[in-house]
């Protein structure tokens, strides 16, 4: 579990709640959002992130759908590996496998990703 | 009935009222209603997330498909054990920081306009309503043949049931019934697995053994192409499964139950795991039944296989057995029903009537009045559906849900997350033409014009796929991109950050949610 890591709410930069007067504080909020969104280090976090995210994805769906593309068009998932069981058991439970252990290395990554956030966080609030 | 099928019935029924009774003292609020106050923890929502996954359609429908056509029977289960990884992936998190009760309301969190979240709200209903009929129907056939109750009675004895947890006790209810009933079942699935490979002398390889020679395929039972003999058909059938399962509004809205991104995290691992297990354990089941309860009897109790599991725990472990398995596919179609009704009845109750008909003015106390008489109207709208229904053969419109889910939900919710040209006239176009698409196909296949007369409608099908997932969802995100394209680019700078950093850190959940 992640739980080590904190960044939650309470931790933020108190600028979004409680101010007395409505549209200003939207106004506020919006300054806010846009001043972070425009942190090199945010701009650099959202990259590394987006990369992570979806190379992983593409390359678990082409493993993915390869199943279907490998029985339907070829018989190379046919062959026995021991006794009876063939090729196709062997493929798909490994596809359960690469489910489990990139959903494990994605609870890794995105525990770092959190301290990330957690450091910019603190940088904008020293900023201020 | 016996007197222990009659027992544990009334066990499974007593536990989740009483649950229920528990979970009503703690529903005083619209976000407790929707989202039990965001307060479930990771496992307990991984928990009821599995429990979704595990609809009866995947419990007896699975096991059934893997004893009647073998590998091709299992497709399915690698559909859904994948999918979890694009939920986690690219749904979960954003999802987490950016709604509230409903998908529309991420989406109209970046385009804050009426005609958005109408249209998501749309999709939303008729996803839900093809799931729920389907679910029914079943439920009602298979209560039917387990407990001799006439259909009617049958779907009106769920209907009334799944009422009651949602009408009372709100997404609180629903979440234990479902972790309650995700428990019964991995004990169920495991019991049984154990036992199966103790009759194969606990050698999986002496079990594949047996089972190639237990029906009539023979060897190519173990191989694909038994059922599926259309390689477009089965890759099209996979692409809505593992695309269509992040897009599914009842999946999506159990994010919103828990406080933050890192629990929405810890959830779908728990379900991962979960499902992984279970899934391998319908190999067995599959399999049991294949070689001990025989293709044959299990055919002529259910021609689709749904009874395949039942008739297993029956040889394995007599009546007792028989029954808690009945009594566990009785809590697994309630639970899911209901979740379905709570989805159905936040798209009508929150976004329909209170954020669009009244502009998000209702009071508290106005919007729970609303939230259970849209669950109340939805309730019914089903039962009746699914009444009239009983005679089609519906067990394609699960399918066809994901289809749905992946063509007109996926690519907005994608879009919406990840790509700043995105306007809200292409967040329109991608809905409405992925929903059109998916029901103008669906409407044109197999599945409802054969010239056997096995079909809806007798004549030939002027589209050859069973599922048009592989044609819906590059349709469904190109509409996306040409509407975006073709659209003034909106001056949203302000509002992409806003949604980049927020769906990134987690800021402003706290005002969002609880």
């Amino acid at each position: 579990m992640a739980n080590q890591m904190d960044i939650s709410v309470e931790q933020q930069p108190k600028t979004t709640v409680g101010e007395p007067v409505l549209a200003n504080e939207k106004e506020k909020e919006r300054q806010v959002y846009r001043e972070i969104a425009q942190m090199d280090s945010f701009k650099l976090l959202v990259k590394k992130k987006k990369k992570f995210l979806f190379s992983t994805t593409i390359l678990f769906l082409i493993a993915y759908i390869m199943l279907p593309v490998l029985t339907s068009f070829t018989s190379v998932l046919e062959h026995r590996v021991i006794g009876k069981i063939t090729w196709v058991w062997v493929y798909s439970l490994s596809l359960f496998v690469m489910t489990i252990v990139l959903c494990e290395v994605y609870k890794y990554r995105a525990g770092k990703f959190d301290k990330e956030v957690e450091k910019i966080m603190k940088e904008y609030g020293d900023s201020k | 009935m016996s007197i222990v099928t009659i027992s544990f019935f009334l066990g499974i029924v007593g536990l989740t009222l009483f649950v229920t009774y528990l979970a009503a003292k703690k529903t005083s609020s619209a976000s407790d209603f929707y989202t039990a106050g965001g307060g479930l923890k990771g496992w307990q929502n991984g928990l009821a997330i599995s429990g979704d996954y595990l609809s009866a359609a995947a419990f007896l429908g699975v096991s059934g498909a893997i004893a009647l056509s073998g590998f091709d029977g299992f497709f399915f289960s690698v559909g859904y054990v994948v999918a979890n990884l694009v939920v986690l992936y690219i749904i979960a998190e954003p999802l987490r920081n950016l709604g509230r009760y409903t998908l529309a309301d991420m989406i109209t969190a970046r385009f804050n306009e009426k005609r958005v979240r109408a249209a998501a709200a749309l999709s939303t209903i008729t996803i839900v309503i093809l799931y729920m009929i389907a679910q029914l129907v079943g439920a009602g056939a298979l209560i039917q043949l387990l407990f001799g109750i006439d259909y009617w009675i049958a779907v009106l004895i769920v209907g009334i049931m799944m009422t009651i947890y949602v009408l009372f006790g709100g997404m609180g209810a629903t979440s234990w019934v479902q972790i309650i009933k995700a428990c019964l079942l991995l004990f169920g699935t495991g019991l049984m697995s154990f036992l199966v490979l103790r009759h194969f002398d606990y050698s999986i390889i002496n079990m594949f053994d047996k089972v190639s020679q237990a029906t009539e395929h023979g060897d190519n039972f173990l191989n694909s192409g038994v059922k599926y003999t259309n390689g477009f058909d089965s890759i099209s059938m996979l692409i809505a499964l593992v695309l269509g399962t992040g897009g599914l509004p009842h999946i999506l809205m159990r994010f919103f139950t828990v406080k933050d991104a890192r629990t929405a995290r810890t959830s779908i691992s728990w379900t991962t795991w979960i499902t992984s297990i279970f899934f391998t354990l319908t190999i067995f089941l599959g399999f049991g039944a294949a070689a001990f309860v025989g293709v044959k009897d299990i055919m002529a109790a259910n021609a689709a296989g749904n009874l395949a599991a039942p008739l297993l725990a029956e040889y394995l472990g007599g009546n007792v057995l028989l029954s808690f398995i009945c009594a566990v596919a009785f809590a697994t179609i309630l639970a899911v029903v209901s979740g379905l009704v709570l989805t159905g009845a936040s798209a009508i109750s929150h976004d329909l009537y209170g954020e669009i008909l009244k502009k998000g003015q209702l009071t508290e106390k106005q919007q729970m009045l609303a939230a259970r008489v849209g669950s109340i109207v939805l309730a019914a709208c089903s039962i009746l559906l699914a009444l009239g229904a009983q005679s089609l053969n519906v067990s394609f419109l699960v399918s066809f849900a994901f289809c749905i889910a992946a063509s007109a939900n996926l690519p907005v919710i994608l879009y919406t997350i990840y790509w700043k040209r995105f306007t809200s006239t292409g967040a329109i176009a991608a809905t409405i033409t992925g929903l059109v698409s998916c029901l103008v196909l669906g409407a044109l296949s197999p599945n409802v014009w054969n010239l056997e007369g096995t079909a809806i409608f007798v004549g030939e099908a002027l589209f050859p796929l069973t599922n048009p997932a592989i044609i819906t969802v590059p349709l469904g995100f190109l509409a996306g991109y040409i509407g975006s394209m073709l659209s003034k680019k909106e001056e949203n700078d302000d509002v992409f950050d806003e949604i980049t950093v927020k769906a990134n850190t987690g800021m402003g959940v706290s005002d969002i949610s609880h």
